[in-house]
């Protein structure tokens, strides 16, 4: 490795930066093809059926003089792990259209824009303790990176929306639009006050202040961010708001089948259609990733002990710890989409704009609190002052609701009366004979 | 001059550009390049939320518009009056360049301090220095607001 320092430094660095880039990409690329066996397979068992468990079993003949004898009568077993191969050579191999009158530019342009947004938004996560080969770029903007490239993914199912020219797709792009811009704000400010915790917007001080001592007493416990109240509270509103912003079941109303056939990729098919799902997946995966980082600990093993110092710095082993976290991050997307049903459009707005946005705003004032009660009088004052806090706000939430419910009057149901109650037409509906 | 050059480009193809949806697009590249020129001067901050609020947020609410409307194509007619604002652009272009161009030959890229628009510093410098004129603007900016609410309201009884 001699010849590498003899370089010009400038090209060492632009030589690192290229490394670290490509380790960064593979451990979220890689995963695509598990990862669709995996939601396969989960939500199969989730639903009582079985899912795909057997593409790619190979079983030798064991009468075949062809085969030779070490493999006669045996099985191998892949748990259909294959599927999802030969769905993606499927996709790569169908004949490719492209419907007339699209904007040939756009439309190829927009699941581009999408992988583009899945393959980068990893790149200020650290990966390891080991600054040498994660993050890809340890900037000073870190949080503000991921946000601004999050917000990008909008582009990709407005621009696939519109340039399709389908009243469906359009439809499914202008609703993409609303809710990536409603929900990427209490997802802003959700992270704000995280980082008005840590102090920094770097990635790599997020992860190093939560290595110590859980609130400074429990020693055996990491001070992660989720595991304090409005850590807890930050968490929650940013895990919707990630949903929301991959656009996955509860919150896939640009692609509501029901009632857009597909959405934005109604008219796409193949490779493209391809990319749009690869991008989907990492993109998940990537977001888990992001939330692993900011509330678990990142890299960090969930007790804390001298012995793990040592493996948690190891680059390697990190990557396998956070391959997990998001893993766990993926179950919790899966079954979500296998327990809630899709929300109703003003449902969508309402809990953006009225809920989670104000709850956020509230969290980053108590945050604030936190930070001053910590400061001058230590951190069990500030856990019963930021506790008394969310009591008050809870009593004042539950306050407004009871005087909304006694102003607005309560409907017993939602059936509308299409046509005035006579009695011809009542007994019509009861199927009486009609006496003249 | 290399980020220069895709930016003056991109700019062009604002005006040129016959569809409302690639005049838009054209704009966000415009406001990439931009916000690469301030990161090549250490302006990482004011970089990145050029990016988040222009691109990513403005410019889809300008998609969103663009798109709920949906303009036609503008067809091209043949008009008098293209020649000569051809030569009128032409003058005032020669007219800024003749005064800018000599400028620019003798600037050398102004060489900024490492750090100096980390969030740290912006921060402190907004809350400290500018608190008074960055709180004005942010009631300003909340007087707006309620305005076109209050507008927007009024329309329907």
């Amino acid at each position: 490795m001699d010849w590498l320092h003899s370089l010009n430094p400038t090209i060492q660095d632009v030589l690192s930066a290229i490394g670290r880039a490509i380790l960064a990409l593979i451990p979220i690329f890689v995963p695509v093809p598990f990862m669709i066996w995996y939601e396969r397979r989960l939500l199969s068992w989730m639903q009582d059926r079985i899912g795909p468990n057997r593409t790619g079993n190979i079983t030798f003949s064991s009468t075949s003089s062809a085969v030779p004898g070490f493999l006669k009568g045996k099985k191998i077993k892949l748990f259909g792990l294959a599927q999802s191969m030969a769905d993606g050579l499927k996709l790569f191999l169908k004949e490719d259209i492209m419907p007339d009158k699209t904007d040939r530019f756009l439309f190829i342009l927009a699941p581009c824009i999408a992988l583009f947004v899945a393959l980068t938004l990893g790149c200020t996560i650290p990966f390891g303790g080991d600054k040498r080969f994660s993050p890809v770029a340890d900037v000073n903007i870190g949080m503000l990176y991921i946000l601004a490239i999050s917000s990008l993914g909008a582009y990709s199912t407005v621009l696939a929306g519109y340039s399709s020219n389908n009243k469906y797709s359009l439809l499914g792009g202008l609703r993409a639009s609303a809710q990536l811009i409603s929900y990427e704000l209490a997802m802003g400010v959700s992270l704000g006050s995280m980082a008005l915790i840590t102090g920094s917007l770097k990635m790599t001080d997020v992860v190093t202040n939560q290595s110590g001592p859980l609130y400074g007493m429990i020693g055996f416990l990491h001070n992660w961010n989720i595991l304090t109240p409005m850590g807890f509270v930050s968490a929650a509103i940013f895990a919707v708001c990630m949903i929301a912003e991959t656009n996955r079941p509860p919150f896939d109303l640009p692609e509501a089948e029901n009632e857009l056939v597909a959405g934005y990729h109604t008219e796409y098919s193949t490779k493209r259609w391809g990319l749009f799902m690869m991008a989907e997946y990492m993109a998940m995966l990537t977001f888990s990733m992001v939330f692993a980082t900011v509330f678990l600990g990142g890299y960090q093993w969930p007790i804390r002990w001298d012995v793990f110092d040592f493996l948690e710095n190891n680059f390697l082993i990190g990557i396998v710890t956070m391959l997990v976290k998001g893993a766990l991050g993926l179950t919790a997307y899966i079954w979500i989409r296998a327990t809630f049903p899709r929300l109703r459009y003003d449902q969508l707005m309402n809990l953006g704009w009225k809920f989670l946005l104000p709850l956020a705003v509230v969290n980053l004032v108590i945050s604030a609190t936190w930070i001053f009660a910590k400061a001058s009088y230590g951190s069990l004052a500030a856990l019963i002052t930021v506790g008394i806090c969310y009591a008050v706000l809870a009593f004042i939430w539950a306050m407004v609701r009871h005087r909304a419910k006694k102003v607005e009057p309560q409907y017993r149901s939602r059936s509308v009366n299409m046509v005035p109650a006579t009695r011809r037409t009542v007994e019509m509906v009861s199927n009486k004979e009609v006496t003249p | 001059m290399m980020l220069a050059g895709p930016a003056a480009l991109a700019t062009v193809g604002v005006v040129a550009s016959k569809s409302a949806v690639r005049s838009a697009l054209c704009l966000v590249f415009n406001f990439f390049i931009l916000a690469f020129l301030y990161f090549s001067l250490s302006m990482e901050m004011i970089g990145i939320t050029q990016i988040m609020v222009y691109a990513g947020a403005i410019m889809v609410l300008f998609m969103f518009v663009i798109m709920l409307l949906n303009p036609k194509l503008i067809d091209e007619k043949k008009d008098y009056k293209l020649p000569i604002g051809l030569l009128f652009g032409l003058a005032l272009f020669m007219l800024l360049g003749s005064q800018i161009l000599p400028k620019l030959m003798t600037a050398n890229v102004p060489a900024m301090e490492y750090e100096v628009g980390s969030p740290k510093l912006v921060g402190e410098a907004l809350f400290t220095t500018y608190v008074f004129p960055f709180e004005v603007v942010s009631l300003l900016l909340l007087v707006g607001v309620v305005g076109s609410v209050f507008l927007a309201k009024r329309r329907t009884p």
